[in-house]
């Protein structure tokens, strides 16, 4: 499946646009990560255990939005968009969307 | 009194440990932007490039605390307002971080340049305390890769 943040590919030529696939993805840290983040608190520095949960999040809202796209029909996924809320304490969501298209020549 | 104790205590330990950690950083941030300058990152929206090329989705993305005692700085300025000097080293870092992790992984995959790059800033502190802040920044772009 091809993946762009793009408007377009160079190259080849979109025939058919599908609309808007989406992904999300809510994930919580658990406790003791959250202990060990607010020890970390105190002497700054990156968070490795939440950079990788979010890694992890992300990519998994990604297959989800990929499999829409597959249900479609699309080859392609065009324009995609990230975005991260923190919908409730200890708890973040992420969304990706994008436009399902058909690419000529695109396996 | 003990309270004041314990306050002061994690203000120095802040202060001395979150100080010793962003000279680390910034230092091992600079290094790898002389390494990485070979590839360009552009925010434009329209490639510049001719030819064709393959696109890949590429993304980099970190998560960055504060320390005690930029928390404590950062209380202390909002009586009387003005720049937070500690909180944009803080920012400035997680950002720079970011784009060096896009740029490393569009690197391994061979691309020669990245285009539309989005940045994205996000506050997770969740559960930890009001006082403390946690910050993920993602970047991410389309590289091109000549086909």
């Amino acid at each position: 499946m091809f993946i762009s943040n793009l408007e377009f590919t160079t190259g080849k030529k979109v025939t058919k646009h599908l609309g808007l696939v989406q992904g999300s993805s809510v994930r919580a840290k658990h406790a003791g990560r959250d202990i060990m983040a607010s020890l970390k608190n105190l002497f700054g520095g990156e968070l490795k255990g939440y950079t990788e949960l979010l890694q992890e999040s992300r990519e998994e809202a990604t297959q989800r939005m990929l499999a829409q796209a597959r249900a479609v029909g699309a080859n392609a996924v065009l324009n995609v968009r990230f975005s991260t809320s923190s919908i409730a304490a200890g708890a973040a969501e992420i969304y990706v969307y994008g436009t399902a298209v058909i690419l000529d020549g695109q396996g | 009194m003990y309270e004041l104790i314990i306050t002061l205590v994690l203000i120095t330990l802040g202060y001395f440990f979150g100080s010793r950690a962003e000279k680390k950083h910034y230092k091992s941030i600079i290094e790898r932007e002389k390494i990485l300058n070979s590839l360009p990152v552009m925010a434009s929206r329209i490639p510049i490039v001719k030819g064709d090329y393959d696109q890949i989705l590429v993304s980099g993305n970190v998560v960055i605390a504060s320390d005690y005692f930029k928390g404590f700085v950062a209380s202390l300025r909002n009586l009387f307002g003005g720049r937070l000097r500690t909180y944009e080293t803080l920012l400035d870092r997680a950002r720079r971080e970011a784009i060096l992790r896009m740029k490393e992984q569009a690197q391994e995959l061979g691309a020669d340049i990245i285009f539309n790059v989005k940045y994205e800033t996000s506050n997770i502190s969740g559960q930890v305390s009001s006082k403390m802040s946690v910050i993920e920044v993602h970047a991410y772009g389309t590289a091109l890769k000549k086909a």
